[in-house]
């Protein structure tokens, strides 16, 4: 055991963290570090950024364009791009579908999409839940019916995040409504453009505009859009969620919220001084600093073990992760949430909403409580955090 | 970074949970309790043989050239099995303060005569009001000839009743809470002027009030700089945290895994209780708790033996928090989930719980140690 970096590990550290340095355009910067919402092509354009250095898609067999990186140096990595801050790269493409498709896909869509996941060419969109299908996802109802070369596909799907810029969607279906729930599904790739498939947004409550509903009315999708055997979409799906644990206790991201919440609270007074030397607040500072730690070092043990596992096969413990950082991420919204205290209540939206008006108050207030409204999602997507509790309870604890 | 036992490593882990399962049960550990010093002798000869009374020396003073590591490997056996061996202040406390402190002959007739297991060793350091501030010092020593005359009062000196010597803290300048001017001193527990009434800890260990009056310390007794101890002082007791850190990760261990255990054999309503989905979530907050704890005290170690006393500070004081957090609710969601069985002094799993119970308030408390972490501006570097 030995829990100190190695010098190739703090070496690879400082050549990511030099490369963000230069690489991440500065518009995108001050918005990650604001906390405001992101344009289509400040995705795109961080994504094709990576692409070209080609650390586009780390985590992905060298043979599909990855590194070859361990998975202690893809964490460092990681960890690095969330403290830049940059954008996440689009998590559908490049955790979700991208590893379903070269682990269980045909060679010709592994050649048709993986190059333009990598390049964010493609942008996907999940079609998982249903209105009747959330936590219970297996009782998905969405059908294709084979009719010749084709599935016909008729159904909705909700919750479907950032589906108004999406060129594809890859979808849960029922191919076998006679099976048993988790028996009859597949796993089809569909093209946002196909004829019948209507997306209508969802306002979340922040004001965000970044899920929707997506309707399916006769969508053709030809049989080769297919992804393994049909009926076995349920195990595809159970791989690719056990893919997004991974990666979602979003240490790097709380890390930079931290910095971001010392930085202002060494701005706002209180009682004449800065907030950051109240001793009631640093400490509640503080406090979520060491569930931070205490999660980055949980993640550390699951990444170091991770070689050693089956591909495919997630440690349990990944669950941890989702919990925990969940509710450290809720934990630091909330902060920022305390730190501009009443300059929370002007409600001012961002510039591509239409509003120029000058900042009320602090310049950096606007888009917090909505940042703070939003982040309500964290211990509801991606399994909620009940149903991560239920997980560790049964494959942890054999409860 | 790697987590994995190196093969010596997981040898002594084996070799020690082996030893510990043959004989440390729960009715032999009530046997060693119930003995008037509260441990056993025939425990302590066999970790001497084993090697783990030497572990954290270097291997001229009979030791193994141990680190932080090897210390959590043994804590966290030791917490599993609720071990009363005086481990903690003999050779985690005074023994890291002779072997960073003392010159090199206090440090070659003291160090291998704890290897052996053939000497007790305390840290007088706590006073009545000194609470949890290491620098809080009012017990003196005076300057007579080139020896040191030193008395006071010492409290809750652990292991103190059993000790053969005791290395007391005591001012040798400067005001009762000033940094500077603190020296230690190895003292004969036996010597004239030395007063020690021992009594027994709420976990079942042993502790002691130590009066010194007058008590004679020649000059070879003195540990490092007479005037300049606190620095020795905060780096051993940095050290006995990330050990008692181990340790309570060992004891929150085995009270979840006895919890769990329970929830699957304890029947009601015709079903075991571990079907309900409320126990079965705060049998996860619990694991949740227990894993934040064990990463903590994995960092505790990693970080001991960094030499940056700032951010080594820091970051002991992190893992104390955790610990405290974690082992306050792990230890009364244990009980509770017990139900009426866990109140029963006749169950193992009320002892850990006063033992994690008493490791949070020992060196520090959780809030303490969070108002320190908070003073010194946090974790994460701007």
């Amino acid at each position: 055991m030995d829990l100190r970096f190695t010098e190739e590990e703090k070496a690879f550290r400082q050549e990511v963290r030099a490369f963000f340095h230069t690489a991440l355009p500065a518009n995108i910067r001050r918005k990650m570090e604001e906390g405001r919402s992101l344009a289509k092509e400040d995705i795109v354009t961080w994504q094709r950024i990576l692409n070209a250095k080609g650390w586009a898609v780390p985590a992905w067999p060298k043979e599909y364009g990855g590194t070859g990186w361990s998975p202690m140096k893809q964490y460092i990595f990681l960890d690095e791009m969330q403290q830049a801050p940059a954008p996440q790269p689009l998590q559908f493409g490049v955790n979700m579908v991208g590893p379903v498709i070269y682990t269980f896909g045909s060679e010709a869509q592994k050649q048709r999409f993986l190059p333009r996941i990598r390049n964010l060419d493609d942008w996907w969109c999940q079609g998982f839940s249903e209105p009747g299908a959330g936590s219970d996802l297996a009782a998905l109802k969405t059908s294709a019916k084979r009719d010749g070369d084709h599935y016909v596909v008729n159904g909705q799907k909700t919750w479907t995040t950032l589906a108004q810029y999406a060129d594809w969607i890859f979808c849960l279906v029922r191919t076998d409504p006679a099976a048993k729930k988790q028996e009859g599904i597949s796993f089809l790739l569909i093209d946002m453009k196909s004829p019948g498939i209507t997306v209508r947004p969802i306002q979340t409550f922040d004001g965000g505009r970044e899920i929707n509903e997506v309707f399916f009315d006769d969508v053709r999708v030809p049989v080769e859009n297919l992804v393994g055997q049909e009926n076995k979409g349920w195990d595809y799906a159970k791989f690719l969620l056990g893919n997004e644990r991974v990666g979602i206790a979003r240490v790097g991201v709380s890390k930079q919220r931290i910095r971001r919440i010392r930085e202002l609270a060494a701005l706002e007074t209180d009682g004449g001084r800065p907030l950051i030397e109240n001793p009631r607040f640093r400490e509640k500072l503080a406090a979520v600093e060491v569930e931070l730690k205490a999660l980055e070092m949980t993640q550390l043990r699951v990444v170091a073990a991770e070689g050693k596992r089956e591909r495919g096969k997630p440690d349990p413990a990944s669950s941890i992760l989702k919990l925990k950082g969940s509710e450290i991420q809720q934990a630091t919204t909330e902060l920022l949430l305390e730190v501009i205290g009443p300059y929370a209540l002007p409600y001012q939206p961002e510039p591509e909403e239409g509003w120029n008006e000058p900042p009320i108050g602090p310049d950096y207030a606007g888009p917090i409580a909505p940042l703070y409204f939003n982040w309500r999602k964290t211990s509801i997507y991606g399994g909620s955090n009940e149903i991560q509790k239920n997980i560790i309870a049964k494959a942890i604890l054999g409860l | 970074m790697d987590f994995d036992l190196s093969e010596e490593q997981q040898l002594l882990k084996d070799s020690i949970e082996r030893l510990l399962a043959a004989h440390y049960d729960f009715e032999a550990r009530k046997r060693y309790a119930a003995t008037p010093e509260g441990f056993s002798r025939e425990m302590w000869a066999r970790y001497a043989e084993l090697g783990l009374l030497g572990l954290p020396f270097e291997e001229k003073y009979g030791g193994f050239g141990g680190g932080p590591v090897e210390t959590m490997i043994v804590m966290e056996a030791f917490g599993q099995a609720l071990v009363l061996e005086p481990y903690l202040a003999t050779v985690v406390l005074s023994g890291g303060l002779v072997q960073r402190g003392a010159d090199e002959a206090l440090k070659a007739d003291v160090l291998p005569r704890i290897a052996e297991g053939r000497l007790f060793l305390a840290f007088a350091h706590a006073e009545r009001q000194a609470r949890y501030d290491l620098a809080n010092v009012a017990a003196t020593a005076r300057k007579d000839g080139s020896a040191w005359v030193v008395s006071g009062e010492k409290s809750l000196v652990l292991h103190g009743d059993s000790a053969d010597r005791l290395i007391v803290s005591a001012r040798t300048a400067g005001g009762p809470r000033d940094r500077g001017g603190i020296g230690l001193f190895l003292v004969d527990a036996r010597a004239p002027g030395v007063l020690r009434r021992g009594y027994r800890t709420q976990d079942g260990l042993r502790a002691a009030e130590v009066a010194l009056q007058d008590v004679r310390v020649e000059p070879q007794g003195v540990i490092g700089d007479p005037e300049g101890g606190l620095p020795l002082i905060e780096r051993a007791v940095e050290t006995a945290i990330a050990a008692l850190c181990a340790e309570a990760v060992g004891a929150m261990g085995a009270m979840h895994a006895q919890t769990v255990e329970y929830l699957k054999t304890r029947k009601q309503f015709g079903v075991p209780i571990g079907s309900f989905q409320t126990l079965q979530h705060r049998a996860v907050d619990m694991f949740v708790a227990l894993e934040q704890a064990r990463s903590m005290a994995m960092f505790a170690a990693m970080m001991a033996q960094e030499d940056d006393a700032a951010e080594r500070a820091r970051a002991v004081s992190a893992a104390k928090v955790q610990i405290g957090r974690s082992g306050k609710f792990v230890g009364q969601q244990a009980i509770q989930l017990h139900g009426g069985v866990g109140m029963t002094m006749e169950l193992k799993v009320g002892h850990y719980f006063k033992r994690v119970t008493m490791i949070d308030l020992m060196f520090g408390d959780a809030d303490h140690h969070l108002s320190k972490l908070a003073e010194a501006g946090g974790l994460i570097a701007a």
